[in-house]
């Protein structure tokens, strides 16, 4: 098999088209790719992959791909959307994946900024996006898509069908059996492996160029780390455009030689996710969250005898789970034995309609994640842990080590990564998993890497004593009060809300004697308790201004203080003044981003007498605010809001 | 446009059903052509329901004429318009709540089912092979369709928008050569009722099924159709483009009601 010649004269595994083919050499047989298709799961092994793939990367010489060229990728996680990587790869190319549910305008720029005259794409609807851009990019020649569905009648020149373009390739490949393989041979490890645009949350988006070499050393240190092997296998359901996914289904998988499996579509991640049962999972809090509730509800209607075991048996989960996990000392005989019997009756299940019975290591990443949520999933026996990173850094800077678990740290730096805080609190990284630099913007590298080396990743953390990193909150947000003492807006926004009664959160202190907080509850929650409670109302701005509703919202805020005043740099940010806010914040009225984010700086200026308020000692504040509705027309609401006090707890000092 | 619009594969003449003293229909005559979108339109009590049964047997006309594949007859009736390809989707849901998705589109492949029940008791031999091409044929329509998430879901807890999207499935894994939608759209809102076109559309386009529509939204017809024929109170009061009918007088007088 020409695959396996070019290997065994260049045994050098430090480019992914290289690793591709040693896979198919050493473990031909063993799955690489599985897709689920007509309710079926397909699966590709390690050799036949190796073929789709050269299939795919000599069509695209043939059309005249060449060495450099971008290649952009958009749509759901498809196999042949991973080969096309891995094509581009092999041709000295660079794979570029763009978000498949931006909207066209939103992938001119990118197809403008990094010149892309080849697109391979999913679909008519990625199909239909790209010749409507077309004007705007003139470069783009090429547009490649997998499925045919409804695009028979499409006449572009510019459009054809990814099976055309893999059976020029196969003829070519027969034609010219050592093309491919002098193309591979000659890629090298400093080469641009692939491109990875920044969300573009603050301005525009980036080009973040990482290397063969950048991403193979990430993801050998994270399979490392975790004794990832060829048995491994991972659901593949988020985005190809995020580093994230980059990493555990692309380079991972490429290096450790494990499975990924694609699900059929989008809507149905929770059912392949329970057939496939994969040992290494990744997903972002909510989805951890919206497991949960799936659960909760269930069991609420559940028979009292189940319902029963499970409260009882996830009491004894939450007492010693997590501990035993861990395989901390200090559990009792009984408690184990307890254990046991929950991990048969309840537990075990519990995992399995999950879809998470063979797990055996989970990440969770992309924001703050609630500790009730975190120990939940610990406590049955999943091991989940944090991790965090960046597009910049391959996403690989910190994690959890087994044993070391804490719901509020991201863990110890990577094997290979240097982590140090900057004299404003900014975390700096170092390592070979750092970015070549952004695309075309020399300025923007220079600024984000230093002299020596660091990259600037624009986040405020601190080392714990247990050598952990705790990430807080962006750099530029992070403040002191007028005391000194740090002040960290989103940690504590974030304490807050983990609390199911408290929606949002705007913490204000910049500059000031104390900390003080507006706060939004939660409709749904606090409407549920104040019904339980008999206590009537008749809308959100009436519940919000109940005296039981400011009491139990103070109970929140007061055990989140608790919390805080156990950190010892974090001890000063205690919320001293609080005032639960007439309406819900809302991206109509500007005072949150469309991602749900606060405008801290508008809330601020918009409530600047409900501020003044909070700091003038006043019980009371009469607002009146003009509301947008959803219809267009806008109207005022008006309150007198209280203002409440909170127990501060004095700061304890640890004994380290 | 290049579609391929064929030949007329079905054409009434002088249609009139009455029911008692009722005239649901009088005098209609109109014909379908192969791989078109013909849609019949009117307002409320105009005929087009009575107009579709009629096309597919359930009731049988009292007097006119009507050519099926170069066939004339007086009446069509329901099997033999089954196994001639004629599928249709009902204006009220008509699918077993109880039974999965899959197996409610399982049904539609009723008549296409060759093997004894014997065999099939035991899942056996020739059986067994059948059931698994069958199934093929079902997946590929829950495909089509995108609602691999709810294959196994029981149709009752569904909501409206999907279980008529369900019902679309079960006729598709029929595969027709005539599809008749009664009302396909009513009660979406706008999403759905946008999905539910480009369903239309694409079978139409893709599998080139002849697609005889009654649909209330008037938008959506003049979007979709290729023909339109409107009913007013059982008698056929235009036919054409959906240009064309939209610019006739006595359509916008039936529609609009006219000063007397």
């Amino acid at each position: 098999m020409s695959v396996a010649n070019a290997l065994l004269e260049e045994p050098r595994l430090d480019t992914f088209p290289r690793l591709l083919l040693h896979h198919a050499r050493v473990r031909g047989e063993r799955p690489a790719t599985r897709e689920k298709d007509l309710g079926i799961w397909q699966t590709w092994t390690w050799s036949q992959q190796a073929e789709e793939v050269r299939a795919l990367a000599c069509g695209l010489a043939e059309l005249g791909f060449k060495r450099g060229d971008h290649l952009a990728i958009i749509g759901d996680n498809r196999p042949r959307l991973y080969w096309a990587m891995a094509a581009a790869q092999a041709l000295g190319g660079v794979p570029v994946p763009l978000y498949q549910d931006a909207v066209a305008a939103e992938m001119a720029f990118v197809l403008q900024d990094a010149e892309i005259r080849f697109a391979i794409v999913e679909d008519q609807e990625q199909v239909d996006k790209m010749l409507e851009v077309m004007g705007q990019c003139p470069a783009l020649s090429h547009i490649l898509y997998d499925d045919t569905r409804g695009l028979r009648h499409y006449i572009q020149t510019e459009l054809q069908s990814l099976d055309e373009v893999m059976e020029m390739g196969r003829i070519h490949d027969r034609e010219r059996p050592e093309f491919l393989d002098g193309e591979i041979a000659r890629g090298e490890p400093g080469d641009i492996s692939v491109m990875l645009y920044t969300s573009g949350t603050t301005g525009r988006p980036k080009g973040v160029c990482q290397t063969h070499f950048s991403f193979i050393t990430a993801a050998k240190s994270g399979c490392e780390f975790d004794h990832l092997g060829p048995q491994d296998s991972i659901l593949s359901y988020l985005p190809m455009a995020w580093v994230g996914d980059h990493l555990f289904s692309y380079a991972q998988a490429t290096v450790a030689g494990f499975t990924i499996n694609c699900p059929e579509s989008g809507d149905t991640v929770i059912t392949d996710l329970r057939e496939i049962g994969p040992t290494y999972y990744f997903a972002p809090p909510r989805v951890f969250e919206n497991l949960l509730t799936t659960v909760m509800i269930r069991m609420e209607d559940a028979s009292a005898v189940k319902r029963g075991m499970f409260e009882y048996f996830m009491a004894v989960a939450r007492r010693c789970g997590a501990e035993i996990l861990d395989g901390k000392p200090g559990v009792s005989a009984i408690d184990r034995l307890l254990y046991g019997l929950g991990n048969i009756l309840i537990y075990g299940p519990l995992r399995n309609v999950l879809g998470m019975s063979r797990i055996r290591v989970a990440y969770t990443a992309g924001a703050a994640i609630g500790p009730d949520l975190f120990r939940f999933y610990r406590s049955i026996g999943i091991n989940l842990k944090q991790l965090y990173g960046s597009t910049e850094t391959c996403a690989a800077v910190c994690l959890q080590p087994d044993g070391e678990i804490k719901f509020d740290s991201v863990g110890k730096p990577a094997p290979g990564v240097e982590v140090k805080i900057a004299g404003n609190g900014e975390v700096l990284v170092r390592g070979q998993m750092l970015l070549r630099e952004y695309y075309k913007l020399p300025a923007d590298t220079a600024e984000a890497i230093d002299s020596e080396g660091y990259f600037h990743t624009g986040d405020a953390g601190f080392f714990d004593e247990d050598g952990h990193l705790k990430i807080i909150d962006r750099a530029k947000d992070v403040g002191k009060t007028e005391s000194g003492a740090l002040f960290a807006p989103n940690y504590i926004e974030n304490k807050l809300k983990f609390f199911s009664f408290i929606k949002e959160a705007v913490a204000f202190g910049q500059g000031r004697p104390m900390v003080c907080a507006f706060i939004n509850i939660d409709m749904g929650a606090v409407g549920n308790w104040a019904e339980r409670r008999n206590i009537s109302y008749s809308g959100y701005t009436d519940l919000a201004q109940k005296p039981e509703v400011y009491e139990l919202i103070r109970g929140c805020i007061e055990k989140a203080n608790a919390e805080l005043a156990e950190d010892p740099v974090l001890s000063g940010s205690q919320v001293h003044r609080f005032l639960i806010l007439h309406k819900e914040l809302d991206p109509d009225d500007d005072e949150l981003t469309r991602t749900r984010k606060v405008r801290r700086g508008f809330v601020a200026e918009k409530y600047a007498v409900l501020i003044a308020a909070l700091y003038s000692g006043k019980a009371s504040q009469f607002i009146e605010t003009q509301v947008k509705f959803e219809d267009g027309r806008s109207g005022m609401v008006s309150a007198e809001l209280l203002i409440m006090d909170a127990r501060i707890f004095p700061a304890q000092k640890k004994a380290a | 446009m290049d579609k391929r619009i064929g030949e007329v594969i079905l054409s009434f003449q002088n249609i009139s059903l009455s029911f008692g003293g009722v005239k649901a229909l009088t005098s209609i005559g109109f014909d379908v052509r192969e791989h078109e979108i013909r849609a019949i339109i009117g307002p409320n009590g105009a005929g087009k329901s009575s107009m579709l049964n009629v096309i597919n047997g359930v009731y049988h006309p009292q007097e006119g004429e009507i050519v099926f594949r170069g066939k004339t007859r007086r009446n069509m009736n329901t099997y033999e318009s089954a196994k001639s390809g004629i599928a249709r989707t009902f204006q009220n849901i008509a699918l077993f709540k109880g039974m999965s998705v899959l197996d409610n589109i399982m049904t539609g492949r009723n008549l296409k089912m060759r093997s004894n029940f014997l065999l099939d008791a035991i899942y056996w031999g020739p059986a067994q092979r059948e059931e698994i091409a069958h199934r093929k044929k079902v997946e590929e329509v829950i495909d089509f369709l995108e609602i691999q998430h709810i294959r196994k879901t029981p149709v009752g807890r569904l909501p409206y928008g999907l279980q008529k999207r369900v019902e679309l499935g079960r006729a598709l894994a029929a595969e027709p050569s005539i599809l008749l939608l009664d009302e396909p759209m009513a009660g979406m809102n706008v999403e759905e009722k946008q999905d539910m076109c480009r369903f239309i559309l694409d079978v139409n386009d893709q599998l080139g099924t002849t697609i005889v529509l009654i649909e209330h939204d008037m938008g959506v017809v003049m979007d979709i159709s290729d023909r339109v024929v409107v009913l007013d109170y059982g008698k056929k009061i235009a036919d054409g483009t959906p240009d064309e009918v939209r610019a006739n007088q006595d359509v916008i007088d039936a529609y609009l009601g006219v000063a007397h």
